[in-house]
C-alpha cells in the first residue's frame, strides 16, 4: 500500500495523478475464513481492522450485501462524543473517542476529526440537574465534561436563542473535545487498512442464511456461494433481527427509521455540534457550509430507510425556536436509515446461544461515534471467545438477568 | 404517511393520529415464569423484515387498541382487526399469502 502523504499529493500533481492504487482490493471470496464478519459498516470494518492489528488475525472476510459504508455508517450525521452517564457506556465511548484523536495517523487516511466541542443543551430544571450529575459522573469516570452557564452558551454559538419563550437555555453539558468526523473516510480508512493486511472485503455479497452443525457455527450462505467459518460476527446493525433468525436466536432489538437532513450550505455560522434534548433536534455546520440536522425515530419498525415526514416537521419546528437564524433555510436532502433499538437502548457485544457467532449491535440512534471503541472491544471478544473489560457489561445476557445500562433514561434519547 | 383504518370507529387514520404499540400477540407471563420466558415477554423481538403483526391506538380518534398486520419491507397494509384475539384471523392471513406467496403464515 502507497502511503498518503503531503508529498505523494504533490508528486502525483506532478505525473498526472496516475500513480494512484485502488485504496482496497475487491477479491472474489475464499472457500473459508478463520473469522467471517457479516456486515461492513464501521463497527464490522473496525472489528476486522482490531482482530488483525491487536490479535494477528487477519484470515478475515468482511461480507457486505451492498457498498462498504452504505448503512447507517453512511447516513449519520457524525457527533462524536462520551459524556455518557453510566460507567460501561462511559467506558466505551470514551475509550472510542480518544481512538478517534489520533485515527487520522493511525490509519494514514483523513479521516477529518473535527474536535470542534458538543454542547447539550439544559432546557428544563430536570434536565440541568440530570447534565449536572453526567458531568459529576464524567469527572470519576476520567471523560472530560463540564457544565457551562448560559452566558458561556451564548459565547460557544452566538446564533442559539438564549431566552426562547418556551425553553430558555439553563446551561449545558460541554464536552470540549467531542465533534465530528468524515463518516465515509471513517468507513473507507478502516478498509484500506484491512485490505492492507490481507482481510478480505467482499461487497454485493448478501448473507442469505447461517450455517450451523451440532450448535456451533459452521459456515454462511451467500449471494457469492457458500463460505465456510470457525466464527462469525454479526455487525448489521438495522438487520440484527434477521441474521440472529437465520442462525436461530432472538434479540432484544427492534428496527425503526431514524431521519437527518441537511440545509443548502450558507457561510459559517456555528463552530460547535449544539444537541437540544428536550425540544428533539441537534445540529452542527458541515465543511461545506450546510447545516446538518438530526431528529426523531419513528416508532414502528420499519426496513425501508424511509422516514416519516412528520417528524421533519418536529425536529425543524424545534430547531427554528432554538436557532430563530434558519427560519428561511431552505432543506436539500432528507434521508434515512435503519437503526437497532434495544430495550435499554445500550449496545449489544455479545457471545449467542450459537456457539462461535458473536453479534455487535444496537448502537440504534448513536453508533458513530463508538465505531472505534466498539471494533476494539469486539475484536478482543472474538478473539479471545470472551469479553474483555469493555465489552463485559453489554452481553445478552443481562436483558434475563436484569442488569441493564439505562442511558435511555439516564443520557437523552438522542446521539 | 402511513395510514391505518381503525377496526372500531371505520375512520382512516393517519399516523400522527396513531400511536404504535409494538409486536402483537405477545405471550404475557408473570411471576411464576421462568427467568427465559419472561425475558422473551419483556425483551426477545421478532423484529421481521416482511409481515409483521403489531398493536397501535387510535389516540387522538376513539382511544382503542387494535391489530394491524403491514409489510415492514414496503410499508404496504394487509389489514387491521380487533384487539380481542390471540392471533391474526384467518381471512387475513389468506390475504396476505396471496400477496406473498413465500409468507409461511404466523407463527
Ligand atoms: C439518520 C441517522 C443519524 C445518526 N446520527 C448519529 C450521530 O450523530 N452520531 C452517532 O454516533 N451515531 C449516529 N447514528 C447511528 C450510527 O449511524 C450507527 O449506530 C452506526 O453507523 C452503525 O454502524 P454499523 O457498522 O453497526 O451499521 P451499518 O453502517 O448500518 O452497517 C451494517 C451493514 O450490514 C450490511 N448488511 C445487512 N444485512 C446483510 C446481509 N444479510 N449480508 C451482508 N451484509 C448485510 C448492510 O448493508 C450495512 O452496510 C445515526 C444514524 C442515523 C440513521
Ligand atoms: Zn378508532
Amino acid at each position: 500500500m502507497k502511503r498518503y502523504s503531503a508529498f505523494a499529493v504533490f508528486r502525483e500533481g506532478l505525473r498526472y495523478q496516475a500513480g494512484w492504487e485502488r485504496a482496497w482490493r475487491s477479491p472474489d471470496p475464499k472457500p473459508a475464513y478463520d473469522v467471517v464478519i457479516v456486515g461492513a459498516g464501521g463497527h464490522g470494518l473496525a472489528t476486522a481492522y482490531y482482530l488483525g492489528r491487536n490479535f494477528g488475525i487477519t484470515n478475515v472476510a468482511v461480507l457486505e450485501k451492498g457498498w462498504l459504508g452504505g448503512g447507517n455508517t453512511g447516513r449519520n450525521t457524525t457527533i462524536i462524543r462520551s459524556n455518557y452517564l453510566q460507567d460501561p457506556s462511559a467506558a466505551i465511548y470514551e475509550k472510542a473517542r480518544s481512538l478517534y484523536e489520533t485515527m487520522s495517523q493511525d490509519l494514514n487516511m483523513n479521516v477529518m476529526f473535527s474536535p470542534r466541542g458538543v454542547m447539550m443543551l439544559a432546557q428544563t430544571e430536570h434536565e440541568k440537574r440530570g447534565y449536572l450529575r453526567t458531568a459529576h459522573a464524567n469527572a470519576y469516570q476520567g471523560v472530560k465534561t463540564e457544565f457551562i452557564t448560559p452566558d458561556r452558551v451564548r459565547k460557544l454559538c452566538p446564533i442559539i436563542n438564549i431566552d426562547g419563550p418556551r425553553y430558555p437555555v439553563l446551561g449545558a453539558l460541554w464536552q470540549e473535545r467531542g465533534g465530528t468526523a468524515r463518516h465515509d473516510a471513517v468507513a473507507w480508512a478502516y478498509a484500506r487498512a484491512c485490505s492492507n493486511m490481507g482481510i478480505d472485503i467482499i461487497q454485493q455479497c448478501e448473507v442469505t442464511a447461517v450455517r450451523r452443525e451440532n450448535g456451533r457455527v459452521r459456515g454462511v450462505e451467500t449471494s457469492k456461494g457458500t463460505i465456510d467459518c470457525a466464527k462469525l460476527a454479526l455487525i448489521v446493525a438495522g438487520h440484527s433481527g434477521v441474521l440472529a433468525e437465520m442462525a436461530g436466536f432472538r434479540l432484544p432489538i427492534e428496527s425503526v427509521a431514524l431521519q437527518a437532513l441537511v440545509s443548502e450550505p450558507i457561510k459559517p455560522c456555528m463552530d460547535v455540534v449544539v444537541m437540544a434534548n428536550t425540544v428533539h433536534g441537534y445540529m452542527s455546520q458541515s465543511d461545506k457550509g450546510e447545516m446538518v440536522i438530526g431528529g426523531g425515530a419513528d416508532g414502528f419498525n420499519n426496513y425501508t430507510q424511509r422516514g416519516s415526514f412528520h417528524h421533519i416537521e418536529e425536529t425543524v419546528r424545534a430547531l427554528v425556536e432554538t436557532f430563530p437564524m434558519i427560519s428561511r433555510l431552505k432543506m436539500l436532502r432528507q434521508w434515512g436509515g435503519i437503526v437497532d433499538m434495544t430495550g435499554d437502548r445500550s449496545p449489544i457485544l455479545s457471545k449467542t446461544p450459537l456457539t462461535g457467532c458473536y453479534v455487535n449491535c444496537g448502537w440504534g440512534t448513536g453508533g458513530f461515534k463508538s465505531i472505534p471503541g466498539s471494533g476494539w472491544a469486539m475484536a478482543e471478544l472474538v478473539a479471545n471467545d470472551a469479553p474483555g473489560p469493555l465489552a463485559a457489561a453489554f452481553g445478552l445476557e443481562r436483558f434475563r438477568e436484569g442488569r441493564f445500562i439505562d442511558e435511555s433514561v439516564a443520557a437523552g434519547v438522542a446521539h | 404517511m402511513l395510514i391505518l383504518e381503525c377496526p372500531y370507529c371505520g375512520v382512516k387514520a393517519d399516523e400522527t393520529e396513531l400511536h404504535p404499540g409494538g409486536e402483537a400477540h405477545l405471550k404475557r407471563f408473570g411471576p411464576e415464569s421462568s427467568d427465559e420466558e419472561f425475558e422473551a415477554y419483556l425483551f426477545e423481538r421478532k423484529n421481521r423484515k416482511g409481515v409483521h403483526f403489531e398493536r397501535w391506538r387510535h389516540v387522538y380518534g376513539c382511544g382503542k387498541w387494535f391489530h394491524a398486520a403491514r409489510a415492514t419491507d414496503t410499508l404496504e397494509v394487509f389489514g387491521t382487526y380487533s384487539a380481542q384475539t390471540n392471533a391474526p384471523p384467518d381471512d387475513l392471513i389468506k390475504k396476505i399469502k396471496q400477496k406473498r406467496p413465500d409468507f409461511g403464515g404466523y407463527e
